[in-house]
């Protein structure tokens, strides 16, 4: 029986270089991309969507996305809807931080205590939407195509 | 928007999956924290993609200077679609040329050979921002 492509899903982290929080984002896409689930996701980074050609804008067309914002822009859902197509799901890590009653998050070089704790929560939370999505009847199916990754 | 007009807004790569984007982060870091913190912002890349209207209003009215970490220059591309029209644009292969034995590993966390790449490519920038603010960018 012939083996069939792997569903995966799309991990979008918006990065936001301004602040703590978009260093808990890259950390926490990090941590699911590299250790909690590496079979199961892959990633973009946010401005290829422009920056990039047709393959990278079609990448939230060709994988469910998480997107994975620092503040309440939500440059990631936002961005990711434009220029590619709606997020199946997204975390703002301001809010979830604030939800598990973390202190304010700090250090966008080396983050704070509570900074680390929200890289965790929000790893955890990306990984519970990953499962539900891969277990989900209508998740859209990995075609196949590659789109080209940034550094 | 807030600023001093002889600013310069310091825009690096996003990107999460390569050691020279963190590179690019790092050395913007250095220089808006540590070296020339009264002469230079930084801009998240992300903001641009939004359009967000603050970030669009400071790469139009500043100098900006990107940092790339791949061929694919989003930094740059991103600056120059957003309405900055005066862009230097910098890409840490070109600093790693120049410095061949830093080769950065990691990404969550850059080794000693990244961190100094990176604080070689922040002097390098930090450089420009004092021509940008006519010799006035040294910060006491």
């Amino acid at each position: 029986m012939p083996e069939l492509p792997r569903r995966k899903v799309g991990i979008v982290a918006c990065s936001g270089e301004e602040i703590a929080e978009g260093t808990v984002t890259r950390l926490a896409a990090l941590r699911v991309l590299h250790e909690l689930r590496p079979d199961d996701t892959v990633t973009i980074c946010l401005p290829l969507f422009l920056a990039g050609g047709e393959g990278d804008r079609a990448f939230a067309r060709v994988y469910p996305t998480v997107t994975i914002d620092g503040c309440e822009k939500r440059c990631a859902a936002e961005g990711t809807a434009t220029y590619s197509a709606p997020p199946a799901a997204s975390i703002v890590v301001s809010e979830l931080a604030a939800g598990c009653g973390l202190g304010p998050i700090e250090g966008r070089r080396q983050l704070n205590e509570a900074g680390r704790l929200a890289v965790e929560a929000t790893a955890q939370r990306t990984v519970e939407l990953v499962d539900e999505l891969l277990k989900a009847p209508r998740a859209r199916r990995f075609t196949g195509t590659l789109p080209s990754a940034g550094p | 928007m807030s600023g001093t007009c002889r600013e310069t807004v310091i825009i690096p790569c996003s990107g999460i999956g390569k050691p020279f984007g963190s590179v690019s982060r790092e050395a913007a870091y250095e220089v808006v924290d540590m070296l020339r913190p009264a002469h230079a912002r930084l801009i998240a890349l992300s903001r641009l993609v939004l359009g967000d209207d603050d970030a669009r209003d400071a790469v139009a009215r500043h100098p900006v200077v990107t940092i790339d970490g791949c061929k694919l220059a989003c930094a740059a591309k991103m600056a120059k679609a957003s309405g900055a029209r005066r862009v230097r644009e910098l890409a840490v292969i070109d600093t790693f040329r120049r410095h061949p034995k830093l080769k950065p590993e990691g990404i969550a966390e850059l080794n000693d050979a990244g961190r100094q790449l990176a604080r070689a490519l922040a002097e390098e920038v930090a450089a420009i921002v004092d021509e940008q603010a006519g010799g006035e960018g040294r910060d006491a």
